[in-house]
């Protein structure tokens, strides 16, 4: 039990305000009307909608299939009938619009027929199938697939796998009542998982501020195979780079995922959604999320995806007066909620109903003093205030150069800055610049080939051509040669024949000067000789 | 003085040799200037700066015989890249030339006859079809170049700009209110 710990650089403490929804047991809501479920719910490809307007949905039936690698399906949270599939508010921090199935429920809750699955006897590549076609994804916020981290690959190097129940943002406290309550469940998920994984040990790392949530976890394992750790609470422990550091001592390097250093990461609630799958067979639909800050009766909620925020916040008493807006996730990473018609995705675990007294406006910031308070308080060892130098003057080179993409955006910089500089939005601002700048230049570079391709292919082209007709030239050329060959025969036959004609017909010509009487011979013999004297005369 | 004369002589042909020689080994192929323009350059093909393609304008920036500032779809970020590659001050566009919002060419599926005109003229090899089908251009490759447009004898295709979505959105410029200090 006593495993040594590592602490890594900074963190904060900012005040957990943990109590106020974790004290109650998870709430059930009861069945809406209506369900908005969008196709992107996780990182990647969004998923490709299977279901029409108008057509009738059982509870856990695919609306919308996994479409490529990283993708992961979606399923009717209910059942009813699908009365549009449209482009509808999503929680996002851009507050735009994206495309949704949107479910009328007909009060039944049929569920489609859910079956387990034998993961101790199916093929790994078939189970991480079933898992995708689950709509598995990482309900820590990440949202990643699944059913891709579960697979071990050919290398087979991971040798820990590590549960994330550290849940270290203030105010959110989902994880923490479900390992609570569900703590069984949690644990044979999480052997689903070393089966598929074959890793050689399991940490599941707890906050030391949950100590109800780690007794329930010790109480619950039952073969020694699982450790359960208590990390020490510091913001931000709960992040995977660190809390894998704190666990293990191994850091990622810069650009490197966790399975090259050789482990994985899941979040609890993640463990807990991959038990109902596999054990119960039934697919991703509901996540726990916190509803806290200023509500009436703020708790834990077991939410269908697709549930509008505002019905949540109902199912929670409803916000008091006062309220001033929602952030969806946690005051430290959250963004605001831009429209209460957006429904719970995979993504959110927390409904954070904001007041003035616990936030209030940010004041103006002031110049950067280069006092370094950010670069202590950084987790990933960055330098924020040169990030942000160069962030604002949106020089992206000199920010890369500074490993801005090794930044966790987990805001301590922001919190520790005695300017209130909002650093944090600079550095999401120059990510996202430097993102859509690499894809330009993938498309300009896809553009460049294709261009030069086409190029190629018309000079080719021509180029065949010009053969091709050199080529039919030179054909008919020999085709005639045996042609030329014979007239050459005929005309020389020809030749022959007229001359021997020619011959015959000078040998056969009868001549006026031959057979003439002597007379007249004599007398053409007098007009020659008269001839030629009269022509020697001349000359 | 004659070995001096001598051993200079000796120097600067050793020299020469050496150099010559790696003038041959190391000759760079390709005018390396080229590449890097046309690195910077949007690769739309557009002939909007009065080349044949993206390379050819590389080529006469190199050499000098054309401007920074032609390229509408390079913008003036791609002017001022342009002008720090090559040491020279950055201008707005010049020509006449307007930047435009990105944008995709699309067909109307109604009108296209399938001439094949619109394949022939794609830069990029864009437009799938063949003679008397529909014509369908890939939009994820349509550099937006416009060149399809005018020889189309129906007038089937325009222009969409590509509007912002979850998935291409980008975190904003922060608003950064600064307080004053007297």
């Amino acid at each position: 039990m006593n495993r040594k710990l590592y602490s890594f650089n900074g963190g904060i403490h900012p005040e957990g305000h943990k109590d106020v929804s974790s004290t109650t047991a998870i709430r059930s809501m009861p069945l809406l009307a209506r369900y908005v479920v969008p196709l992107r719910q996780h990182i990647g490809t969004p998923a490709r909608i299977l279901v029409r307007a108008g057509d009738t949905v059982l509870r856990g039936q695919p609306i919308a299939a996994a479409e490529g690698y990283v993708s992961t399906a979606v399923h009717a949270p209910t059942s009813g009938r699908v009365i549009a599939v449209e482009a509808r508010p999503v929680p996002h921090p851009s507050g735009l619009y994206d495309l949704c199935v949107v479910i009328e429920s007909d009060g039944l809750d049929q569920a489609a027929e859910f079956l387990p699955m034998d993961w101790k006897a199916l093929d790994p590549s078939a189970l991480r199938n079933r898992l995708r076609d689950a709509g598995l994804a990482g309900l820590g916020g990440a949202v990643f697939p699944s059913y891709i981290k579960l697979n071990p690959g050919a290398a087979r190097s991971l040798d820990t796998l590590i549960l994330n129940g550290a849940e270290c943002e203030p105010w959110i406290t989902c994880d923490d009542r479900l390992m609570r309550e569900r703590a069984g469940e949690i644990l044979q998920g999480v052997a689903v998982m070393r089966h598929m994984l074959g890793a050689r040990q399991v940490l599941i790392g707890i906050e030391d501020n949950k100590p109800e949530a780690l007794a329930a976890l010790r109480a619950a394992v039952v073969d020694g195979e699982v450790e359960i750790v208590a990390v020490p609470t510091v913001y931000p422990g709960g992040a995977g780079k660190q809390l894998t550091y704190t666990l293990t001592g191994r850091e990622n390097p810069a650009g490197a995922r966790s399975t090259d250093i050789g482990v994985q990461v899941f979040n609890v609630g993640t463990a807990h959604a991959l038990y109902r799958a596999v054990i119960l067979g039934e697919p991703l639909l509901s996540r726990i999320v916190t509803v806290t800050g200023h509500v009436a009766r703020p708790g834990n909620f077991e939410v269908r995806l697709g549930t509008p925020v505002r019905d949540l916040i109902d199912a929670a008493g409803g916000a008091l007066a006062g309220a001033s807006g929602e952030v969806v996730g946690g005051p430290m990473m959250g963004f605001d909620l831009e429209d209460r018609s957006a429904p719970i995705t995979k993504a959110v675990n927390c409904i954070l109903v904001k007041d003035r007294a616990h936030f209030p406006e940010r004041p103006p910031a002031l110049p950067c003093i280069r006092c370094g308070a950010c670069a202590r308080a950084c987790p990933a060892r960055l330098q924020p205030f040169e990030l942000y130098w160069f962030s604002r003057a949106k020089d992206f080179g000199k920010a890369q150069a500074y490993d801005l993409f090794d930044c966790i955006e987990c805001g301590c910089c922001s919190f520790v800055c005695p300017s209130h500089i909002p650093l944090v939005d600079f550095f999401r601002f120059a990510k996202s610049e430097i993102w859509e700048r690499e894809q330009h230049k993938s498309g300009a570079d896809q553009a460049r080939a294709r261009h030069e391709f086409k190029e190629f292919r018309l000079e080719r082209e021509k180029q065949e051509k010009s053969e091709k007709l050199a080529a039919k030239v030179a054909e008919n050329r020999a085709k005639d040669a045996p042609a030329d060959l014979q007239a050459q025969a005929k005309h020389a036959i020809l030749q022959a024949a007229m001359e021997r004609a020619m011959k015959t017909r000078e040998g056969i010509a009868p001549r006026n000067t031959e057979h003439l009487p002597p007379a007249v011979e004599q007398e053409i013999a007098a007009i020659e000789a008269r001839r030629h004297a009269a022509e020697a005369t001349d000359h | 003085m004659f070995s001096a004369i001598l051993v200079m002589a000796g120097i600067g042909l050793v020299l020469g040799g050496v150099l010559g020689w790696a003038s041959i080994k190391y000759r760079v192929a390709d005018d390396p200037l080229v590449e890097k323009i046309d690195a910077i350059l949007p690769q739309t093909q557009c002939g909007q700066c009065g080349f044949p393609g993206c390379k050819p304008y590389a080529e006469a920036i190199a050499k000098g015989d054309a401007d920074i500032n032609l390229c509408p779809p390079g913008g003036e970020e791609g002017t001022k890249r342009l002008a720090e590659l090559l040491g020279v001050e950055a201008k707005p566009l010049g020509g006449g030339l307007e930047p435009k919002p990105k944008s995709v060419a699309v067909i109307d599926d109604h009108t296209c006859i399938g001439c094949t005109l619109c394949i022939q003229a794609c830069p990029v090899d864009a437009i799938v079809g063949a003679a008397k089908q529909l014509h369908v251009i890939v939009a994820s490759q349509c550099t937006g170049c416009e060149l399809c447009l005018p020889p189309c004898p129906v007038d089937c295709i325009h222009m969409e700009v590509v509007k912002e979505d979850v998935a291409n959105w980008k975190w904003r410029y922060p608003i950064h209110t600064m307080r004053r200090v007297a």
